[in-house]
């Protein structure tokens, strides 16, 4: 099995550069390079290591970068043209992204994790010194000179003492086809000689977005395309018993689409596809609803008998026993929705055997297979097209509404469009799941931590790992598959939301029952000198020692994600009367590494809270079993304008260090920072989110 | 099957339609602009604002039939061949975006938000924003945009 993947890789890396033009061709290969240390932690496929990205300076001088990722609104399109020009010496104007087209680039798992600027920065920064170097070959060879004494400005190499003397990547590359593949590990920039990276750098495809010219699956318009429509049941995990379609005439030029669980009507106008549809009457065999948004969480501990440790150091029964300050608490978190404003889309058409798909799917190369093995075609007859993503989150990781479009254009044997509703939406979201912790905690005399003991129902262990220093503590994951009502799935640090939530809420709670300020008590027992100056760094640049206007209170979170460390200090005003908690004022701290565009990380730090704050104070999904009532944002309340912060991001300066991720860290602290600022303002601590007016009051 | 008549971006338009298509539809499928985004099709989010005589509408929930005689302005017809419009400049500037979809109908909603209110302060701005959604969460910056937008459109 393993040979046969190895065959089809080299088999496509000969396509892959056979395809290409001509001009200065780089391959980089992970497998061939020290670079796989980075990855040990991983477990790879073949395709992985052996072909990981490659760069084409073309004949006109203009680079193409080839990268399986794709862009979702993370920024990686600037981001990634920002390394590959720093270390080719070109202006960042002059790279084309070509992103997770899966007959150009190389094959990438999906863009998801915050990995992207981890993994993908250093490889390309590897292929790109290296590009650099053959191009300054080829001029050392041009001008019979050794390249030690040539010079590259902006993609045009000259003689360091003789500025007359000079030629461009351009000139360099026309007329050839030459193909490197990487050998050795190649020499990289030191952080003193960066002209481009931790420069900030506006997106680059922010012209196309403000236009309306950036396209995304829906809006691609095939000839004969028919826009199709699912008939759904009311209830998630439904079977199908009996279709009538009698009333399907009544719509010229509708027809019925249906294999196995899936009924589908289509047509040229997507208005007629959905009248015909609502015309369908379907008999659905509903599994029997065993909770809903009130009983989940009982249900949970009920239901799962499973469990792992995680950590463990000590004995919890020693750190009771010289505890004297002892708390427990039980922390619920409901499932919550990406809610990305673009649903999921595909876009399709069969060419003979050959089929094409604009989807927007995180995983280009995962729906290549998901297609392949769903309607039984080899992989290389699938080709996956580079499109934006209006949003993603972890929300678009899986490929239904791509296997479903394909099914139905090859049952009607026609371009088809597949546009899912909101209503389908938040049916087929795959939500962050929900979730209990049940935290005991125990200090002594002092305020040290003596005990900490963590149960965690269904959130998983990520960024659980105690950067407090606790001689006695367990952390143990409860789970069990098929025990929700609902698919769920991976959503922006996927459970560090939920167990962040739960033990910053809980080190408060400690804090508070000390007696000692919650920013002294962190301090005082944290064990990781980075997170200790990551939090002085949010609390300087807060201002904590600032007095509180009346009804306002201050919370701090800590948390780790990503390889981030996050610290965040929030401001809010609660309204005692009504509940309403109005955030004021975030400021959020991160040690990632080298930060390689401040500008691009401020942006996913500001967008990560501002998401945040809807599934802490009002993001709710509401079901009896699998009939979902949240079906639109008429009922699930994301934040809006009026509920945004000031926001303040600040970063550890760490430009010589490896980069970490940006993506999702932000997000995990928002949760706590708000249930800690809600309690400091008016003491009500709630212990579920989300922390809406009524709990609040309830608290009271 | 009804005709109906309008101008879409300053060009006529005539179109046979049934009458209770909406007016996302016949922008987007039926005159092929696909600048302005299906969200949520009930007018919660605001991805599909376009402008009808000037006020920002839902374009989701706005039927076919009731644009008769209508003056309507998409995200494709607020820029020039030569110039980008002030909104659409101070969006990049501010980089007020991330994954882009709910872009088209913030720019259209403030655009309808400015010619009605050129001097509006920032708290003004956030009301007049309110109901259109960002997954992204961009909106301060998206607030700051519009402030600048609103000063460069008074020139």
């Amino acid at each position: 099995m393993k040979s046969e993947i190895k065959n089809e890789t080299v088999y496509s890396r000969r396509r892959f550069i056979k395809n290409l033009g001509g001009g200065v061709i780089v391959v980089f290969c992970l497998g061939e390079m020290s670079f796989s240390s980075l990855f040990a932690q991983e477990i790879l496929a073949p395709e992985e290591i052996d072909f990981n990205a490659y760069l084409r300076v073309k004949e006109d001088g203009r680079v193409d970068c080839f990268t399986g990722k794709i862009e979702m609104g993370q920024g990686i399109v600037t981001s990634l043209a920002q390394v590959v020009a720093e270390e080719l010496e070109v202006s960042i104007y002059n790279i084309d992204m070509v992103m997770g087209d899966t007959e150009l680039c190389p094959y990438d798992r999906g863009t998801w994790g915050s990995l992207t600027t981890r993994f993908i920065d250093p490889v390309l920064r590897a292929a790109a010194a290296e590009t650099r170097e053959v191009l300054l070959d080829l001029a050392a060879e041009h001008f019979g000179i050794s390249k030690s004494f040539l010079q590259v400005i902006e993609g045009v190499v000259s003689v360091k003492d003789d500025s007359t003397k000079k030629i461009s990547y351009a000139e360099l590359t026309n007329g050839k086809k030459i193909v490197r593949s990487l050998t050795r590990k190649p020499e990289i920039k030191k952080a003193k000689d960066f002209k481009l990276i931790g420069k900030p750098i506006g997106s680059l495809d922010a012209e196309a977005k403000v236009t309306g010219k950036a396209k995304y699956s829906g809006d691609i318009l095939l000839p004969g395309m028919v826009h199709a429509t699912i008939v759904r049941p009311e209830v998630f995990g439904s079977k199908k018993v009996k279709v009538d379609a009698s009333k399907l005439a009544d719509f010229a030029g509708a027809q019925l689409v249906e294999k196995d669980n899936l009924v589908a009507v289509v047509h040229r106008d997507p208005e007629v596809s959905n009248q015909a549809a609502n015309s369908i009457q379907v008999t659905w065999d509903a599994p029997v609803a065993k909770a809903n948004q009130e009983t989940v969480f009982q249900y949970l501990e009920d239901t799962i008998q499973d469990h792992e440790v995680f950590k463990k150091e000590g004995t919890l029964s020693s750190g009771k026993e010289v505890s004297t300050v002892y708390k427990e608490a039980t922390y619920h978190d409901g499932y919550k929705a990406h809610a990305s404003i673009e649903t999921h889309v595909a876009t399709c058409f069969f060419e003979g055997d050959k089929f094409t798909l604009w989807a927007s799917t995180q995983s280009p190369f995962g729906t290549r297979s998901a297609v392949a093995r769903a309607l039984q075609m080899p992989e290389e007859k699938v080709h996956v097209k580079q499109i934006f993503l209006g949003g993603g989150f972890g929300g678009k990781s899986n490929s239904q509404q791509s296997i479903e479009a394909a099914t139905i254009s090859k049952l009607c044997g026609k371009p088809v469009q597949l546009v899912w509703s909101r209503k389908e939406e938040f049916m087929y979201d795959n939500f962050r799941t929900a979730a209990v912790v049940k935290v005991a905690g125990g200090t002594d005399n002092k305020g040290k931590l003596k005990l900490w003991d963590f149960d965690i129902y269904c959130a998983g262990t990520r960024g659980t790992e105690l950067f407090y220093g606790v001689p006695n503590n367990r952390i143990r994951s409860f789970n069990q598959s098929g025990v929700h009502p609902f698919g769920t799935g991976a959503w922006r640090a996927p459970g560090n939301n939920t167990t962040t939530f739960a033990r910053e809420s809980h080190i408060d709670v400690m804090a508070h029952a000390a007696g000692i300020d919650p920013l002294e008590f962190r301090l005082k027992n944290l064990n990781n000198n980075d997170m200790i100056a990551t939090l002085q760094l949010a609390a300087k640049t807060f201002g904590y020692d600032k007095e509180k206007e009346p009804g306002h209170g201050y919370g701090i979170a800590l948390g780790q994600d990503a390889g981030t460390l996050v610290a965040m200090i929030a401001e809010v005003f609660v309204d005692t009367k009504t509940g309403e908690v109005q955030p004021i004022r975030i400021v959020c701290s991160q040690d990632m590494g080298q930060v390689v565009n401040p500008h691009g990380a401020t942006l996913q730090t500001e967008g990560g809270i501002t998401m945040g704050i809807g599934y802490a104070l009002s993001e709710e999904i509401e079901f009896e079993g699998g009939d979902l009532k949240t079906t639109n944002f008429n009922r699930y309340e994301i934040t809006r304008f009026s509920k945004t912060p000031t926001i303040e991001c600040v970063f550890i300066d760490k430009m010589d260090s490896a980069p970490q991720g940006g993506g999702e860290p932000a997000i995990i602290c928002v949760g706590a920072a708000i249930a800690n600022a809600v309690f400091d303002a008016c003491g009500a601590r709630v212990n579920r989110m989300p922390i809406t007016p009524e709990r609040i009051l309830t608290a009271l | 099957m009804k005709q109906v008549n309008f101008s879409l971006n300053g060009k006529p338009v005539s179109l046979e339609v049934q009458g209770q298509e909406s007016l996302l539809t016949v922008i987007r499928i039926y005159l092929s602009q696909t600048g302005t985004k299906y969200g949520c099709g009930i007018g919660e989010c605001g991805a599909c604002t376009v402008l009808i005589d000037k006020e920002p509408v839902r374009s989701c929930t706005t039927l076919a039939e009731d644009i008769e005689g209508k003056d309507i302005i998409s995200i494709e017809g607020l820029h020039t061949q030569e110039a980008l419009h002030p909104l659409q400049e101070a969006f990049i500037s501010h980089d007020a975006l991330q994954c882009g979809f709910c872009t088209s109908g913030m720019i259209m909603n403030a655009y309808g938000f400015l010619l009605q209110n050129p001097n509006a302060d920032r708290k003004k701005i956030i009301e007049g924003m309110e109901s259109n959604l960002c997954r992204c969460g961009a909106y301060n910056r998206i607030v700051d945009a519009i402030q600048t937008a609103g000063k460069e459109m008074l020139k």
